[in-house]
């Protein structure tokens, strides 16, 4: 599927272009019954639970249910449906949108040779069960999803963070989490290693990667014109060499007629 | 009695060299100058190839040391994330004096491409760094520079156990 052709005449001239009514793409969904062993798991889910929405995209079935359903339906899956594997379990943030996190369990039958996705909705204070009675790969799973999301699991033996720091503070994949963190972030190994009066002394971030500043001599240095640390810029000449002009005493100084250089490898 | 006559101030001169004391046991240090073993991210690759038969470290004296007790330098080698910033400041407190820093590769210079809120935008927000290495990641060749420089740098030092302070960052 392509994107609807919009003008880009003077993209060069902007800055940042963007296509104001651009539609992120969707890939096509199939109707269950065109494959058939997802149309027998899917009648057998239908039986027990209540389904509120299931179709298969890119030969993946994807199937929406209750929250509070989530354990007895994976354990449907497993038991009954030799759904055996839990790939991918993680959380979708569209609290922007309606303030909901869309939470999906990536499932893989290595028996049917099938893989299936089994999705809900939770609100952003709602506690969903924890579905490691059922697979243990779902333990780090959730943690991370607490640790990135902020979504609450009841039920879980080791509820931590699992990559950031344990005081770090908030949730960095929310989509309201800045890139570049927020105060907490900024400041947070200034903080931690040498408390917070110590913010004035070692400044703010540098985030611009570009910057230059040729009058700084603590960040930067003009090769063949090098002062000391801090030292104020200066335009006398200075050589590069990694060693002493009168040698060190036993260390040979390498002087470049001495050395023998190759034509090709031995 | 002997059978040749040493004549001391006619040729090679007096067997005796005059130095000082600064410079004896900076000479000495510069020629061992251990870092520890530690790397963070694939920098460290590049590290322990230098450190490796073909690029060969030890023939500057420079032996990777399992414990920070018995090291001088400590190689920042690779991304310091924000997780990571204390332990790296503590194994740097850990270091005996002298002790010196050498920053390897974009990451632990600048941030490098983690521009995000994981990662430290510089070493130097942590540690005092002697040596900044650019590259991503750096060739062992461009590590032996650095450690060449270092030894350079070590050498204009002063031995007295009355050095100033490193300043805090």
């Amino acid at each position: 599927m392509m994107r609807p052709y919009s003008e880009k005449e003077n993209v060069q001239k902007k800055p940042y272009y963007s296509d104001r009514f651009w539609v992120a793409p969707q890939i096509p969904k199939e109707p269950v019954e065109s494959d058939a062993i997802f149309a027998s798991d899917l009648d057998v889910l239908k039986a027990k639970f209540e389904i509120k929405e299931a179709y298969i995209q890119r030969g993946q079935m994807v199937v929406y249910i209750n929250p509070a359903d989530n354990v007895d339906v994976l354990m449907c899956l497993r038991d009954e449906l030799s759904y055996n594997f839990l790939s991918e379990h993680s959380a979708i943030d569209w609290l922007a949108k309606s303030g909901e996190f869309e939470i999906f369990y990536q499932m893989l039958s290595t028996c049917k040779h099938k893989r299936l996705r089994i999705k809900c909705f939770i609100k952003e204070k709602e506690t969903l069960k924890s579905v490691i009675d059922v697979y243990k790969s779902a333990n780090w799973a959730e943690r991370e999803m607490y640790d990135m999301f902020g979504v609450i699991i009841s039920g879980h033996p080791y509820m931590k963070r699992i990559l950031m720091p344990d005081d770090w503070y908030d949730h960095p994949l929310r989509k309201t989490y800045p890139l570049q963190g927020d105060e907490a972030a900024q400041w947070y190994e200034i903080d931690k290693i040498f408390g917070k009066e110590y913010r004035d002394i070692i400044g703010p971030e540098e985030r611009d990667g570009a910057r230059i500043d040729v009058d700084d001599t603590y960040r930067f240095a003009h090769i063949n014109h090098e002062v000391p640390f801090g030292a104020p810029r200066s335009l006398e000449k200075t050589v590069t060499e990694y060693q002493e002009e009168g040698g060190v005493f036993i260390v040979k100084k390498l002087k470049k007629e001495d050395a023998k250089i190759l034509k090709e490898r031995p | 009695m002997a059978q040749h006559k040493i004549n001391y101030l006619q040729e090679a001169g007096l067997p005796v060299a005059l130095t000082t004391v600064d410079k004896l046991v900076q000479w000495g240090r510069s020629n061992s100058v251990w870092p520890l073993t530690y790397g963070l991210a694939c920098c460290a690759i590049e590290m322990m190839a230098t450190g490796a038969s073909r690029y060969d470290f030890d023939r500057f004296g420079t032996i990777f040391r399992a414990s920070p007790r018995q090291a001088d330098v400590i190689v920042i080698a690779g991304t310091l994330t924000k997780k990571h910033s204390p332990f790296m400041r503590r194994l740097y407190d850990q270091l005996a004096e002298p002790k010196w820093v050498i920053s390897m590769g974009s990451c632990a210079n600048t941030g490098g491409m983690f521009n995000t809120y994981a990662t430290v935008q510089g070493a130097d927000r942590i540690v005092p760094v002697d040596i900044y290495l650019p590259g991503c990641a750096p060739r062992p060749e461009t590590l032996q520079y650095a450690l060449m420089l270092l030894q350079k740098k070590i050498r204009t030092e002063k031995a007295s156990k009355k050095l100033q302070p490193k300043r805090l960052v």
